[in-house]
């Protein structure tokens, strides 16, 4: 018996494609290209949410896929607002965020005509997707949107652009007349025979490296954000404990293993602490697990771990050999790879099998003790230590809050003085350093998880290039919590200008009053507090935190004297790491 | 793009990369190298027997690190199908010469006699001058194209080399 045929329009076809995709919400902005696709959103279950600028929708996207796992959606019109994607789309290819973006196109016919708001996003966006697609037929639309969602998510995740041109959208052209299908999963990968991402390791290489480890006395469990991509925090959990081989999680990793837990030394890197930093170096065996050997990690790269062996399971074979060459390279999906190395390591003997690491633990436990994160309070009627701020912040935060920040200090900061229990509790712009990404990635995360309270940490630069998104919070109820570090300039320019340019100060300093805070973020239809001394700083976050009706701002004034540390300079060997203002260089 | 005179170095390494035949997989091969900072010394791309792939044969400047690097990257882009690095020894190449050379009544012998010998055709006859077309080896186009250059070359278009694999001859039962 055959079906009737359903038919139907581009635009109708695509909302339902997303429907089935499983999408619940869309962050967009309408504009002349895309309105076709606008009208059926009226009549689809799908929440859309209005943003007042495309880069916002980019970045609660990936607020949103940060939070929940699941692919974000933004879809914007053609030209202006698909260059101003264009950001957020680099922003998620960078950190490897499942995304979709949806660009409206000038008619097929009009394309290379430099029409009204024309611009060859494909080509433009390119660089920055994992892939992207100019959908010329209405018919196409079902398949290029189920393949766009299965390239996003699986292998390694990243954005997917597709743009679609008005006509094959627009109800009243002939060209955006379709006949409804929805292909299989089969279909899916049949019609993309280049696309076979290895998940599974190769069982040769995983025993090598579960002998390497049973030989190695000085190891590091060099953990990056794949572990939170691949779902694999509780398989690396069981790693820890089996070998108990320390941990460090770098900035794309907080959270993916207990801060609290023992073997946990915290984030490594230009900012990390001495202990993550050190135990890397001094380390014999580097277990990199779905990290990528970024320069920020490494500093001065032919100066970094050498006396380090190095196994390194990532999903792209590009990353290895990239940077550093492994000693025994595994291609796939880090939490099958770790639960098959958990096999291994049991079928070897498991913990007893082990050798006595004892030494190198206490030599860890050492650092942390000589080297800890420090900071001096302030005096009474002075400024507040930025520091002192997000210890309150985390301690007067619900277990399970949710911490998004933008780029510069108060981000090292809100990194450091964190205390990360769960995965999924941390979002920030690592591989682009996007500021102004963390209001509107914390409205994505709210909007994907409404029960956890979301607090953005925020700097006074970064506030004021994505604040307006404060009004889409405000209109959408979406109440999430900013606290702006405002210590009147932008910080870590500020400081790199300290330390290597003589102290010469050239266009960093932004003024504490202007803007005010409080009246904008009152204008903005959020509450706004200004915290000036340390007594009213607890009493201001508990109140923010009460408040579950519209956003909050928070205002902290900080002291812009202070300075992030420890610091490995650039450049520089991370042997040389600087623990403090007074601390110099420790050999 | 060298000139066509420099003889292929070491540093030369020639990819043969099948590709969904669409419109822009050629843009994002060649981005991908012009992003990753490697120069493309050839290209030449068409259609296979089967319409639905394309092959494109890339000669590649890159030391053999920076190669694997760029050979990886390619087989990120979800219109790549397979690419395999030909090993020069153990692979046919071939690539077309174009080329206009002055070649007047008393020259003109002289020339067609070269081309003889290189197992070229003349294409087009002017009064002053003759359009040669050859399929060789690069190595081979390159004398070539030395020992016409006292006649007086006009102009060369090269079309980038094609590859194969060597067919296996080991005797098997």
């Amino acid at each position: 018996m055959s079906e009737e045929p359903i038919r139907m329009n581009g635009g109708e076809a695509l909302i339902k494609a997303l429907e089935l995709e499983g999408v619940e919400v869309i962050f967009g902005l309408p504009g002349g290209c895309i309105l076709p696709v606008y009208d059926p959103i009226i009549d689809s279950p799908i929440r859309h949410i209005l943003v007042r600028h495309e880069q916002g929708a980019g970045h609660m996207a990936e607020g949103y896929a940060h939070a929940t796992g699941r692919p974000g959606v933004a879809m914007v019109t053609s030209g202006p607002a698909a260059t101003n994607i264009v950001t957020p789309l680099c922003d998620a290819y960078m950190d490897s965020i499942p995304m979709i973006v949806i660009t409206g196109q000038v008619p097929v016919g009009a394309i290379g005509t430099d029409a009204f708001q024309e611009c060859d996003t494909i080509g433009i966006t390119r660089s920055v997707t994992k892939h992207n697609e100019l959908i010329t037929r209405a018919q196409d639309i079902p398949l290029v949107v189920r393949q766009a969602f299965h390239l996003a998510t699986t292998g390694r995740p990243g954005p997917v652009l597709l743009d679609i041109p008005k006509d094959i959208v627009d109800p009243t052209n002939p060209n955006s007349a379709m006949e409804w299908y929805w292909p299989t999963d089969e279909e899916v990968v049949a019609s993309m025979p280049g696309y076979k991402p290895t998940t599974k390791g190769h069982p040769k290489k995983i025993k090598e490296a579960a002998l390497m480890i049973g030989e190695s006395v000085r190891p590091v469990l060099y953990v990056g954000g794949g572990i939170l991509k691949a779902r694999a925090a509780e398989a690396l959990l069981e790693l820890a404990e089996l070998t108990q081989i320390p941990v460090v999680t770098t900035l794309m990793a907080r959270g993916a293993f207990p801060d609290d837990h023992p073997l946990c030394l915290g984030m490594p890197g230009m900012h990390g602490n001495y202990t993550a930093v050190t135990a890397m170096q001094e380390s014999d065996l580097l277990i990199a697990l779905g990290s990528r050997f970024d320069d920020r990690v490494t500093g001065k790269l032919d100066s970094f771990a050498v006396g380090a062996k190095i196994i390194h399971v990532d999903i792209d074979p590009a990353e290895l050999g990239k940077v550093r060459r492994p000693d025994v390279p595994i291609v796939g999906d880090a939490r099958l790879v770790i639960e098959e190395l958990n096999r291994a390591l049991l079928a070897l003997g498991g913990a007893e099998a082990q050798p006595d690491r004892s030494a190198w633990r206490q030599q860890c436990s050492g650092w942390q003790e000589k080297f800890p994160l420090s900071y001096e309070q302030s005096e009474p009627g002075q400024l507040l230590k930025p520091q002192y701020v997000l210890e309150q912040l985390r301690d007067l935060s619900p277990e399970n809050t949710i911490v998004a920040t933008g780029v510069g200090q108060h981000q090292m900061w809100t990194s450091q003085y964190w205390t990360f229990r769960h995965p999924y509790t941390w979002i920030c712009s690592g591989g682009l350093g996007t500021m102004g990404f963390s209001i509107p990635a914390a409205i994505g995360a709210k909007t994907g998880m409404p029960e956890r309270t979301v607090w953005a940490v925020d700097g006074d630069g970064c506030f004021q290039m994505t604040a307006q998104e404060l009004v889409t919070a405000a209109t959408e109820r979406i109440p999430v919590k900013i606290a702006i570090l405002n210590n009147a300039y932008l910080g870590m320019v500020r400081q790199w200008q300290e330390m290597f340019y003589d102290e010469r100060y050239s266009e960093v300093y932004l003024s504490p009053d202007l803007p005010d805070y409080v009246m904008w973020a009152e204008a903005m239809g959020c509450v706004g507090i200004r915290v000036e001394s340390p007594e009213e700083v607890a009493p201001a976050i508990i109140r923010a935190n009460s408040i579950t009706d519209r956003p909050v701002v928070v205002e902290f004034r900080t002291d812009s004297s202070e300075l992030v540390y420890p610091m490995v300079p650039v450049g520089r060997s991370n042997s040389e790491i600087v623990v403090g203002p007074t601390g110099g260089e420790i050999q | 793009m060298s000139t066509a005179s420099t003889p292929p170095t070491t540093r030369h390494h020639l990819l043969s990369v099948l590709v969904e035949n669409k419109a822009g997989v050629l843009a994002r091969v060649a981005s991908l190298f012009a992003r990753r900072g490697y120069n493309i010394y050839s290209l030449a791309v068409a259609p296979t027997d089967d319409e639905r792939f394309s092959r494109i044969t890339i000669v590649a400047d890159a030391d053999s690190a920076p190669l694997e690097q760029i050979v990886k990257q390619l087989n990120k882009l979800v219109n790549v199908i397979k690419i395999s690095e030909l090993d020069p020894l153990d692979s046919v190449e071939r690539e077309l010469m174009l080329c206009t050379v002055k070649a007047d009544a008393s020259s003109r012998h002289n020339v067609i006699e070269l081309v003889s010998i290189f197992d070229g055709r003349i294409v087009d006859v002017g009064h002053g001058e003759v359009t040669l077309a050859v399929a060789e080896i690069p190595a081979r186009l390159d004398d070539l194209e030395e020992l016409l250059k006292p006649f007086g070359i006009l102009i060369v278009q090269r079309t980038g080399r094609v590859a194969l694999p060597k067919l296996d001859r080991t005797f098997t039962r």
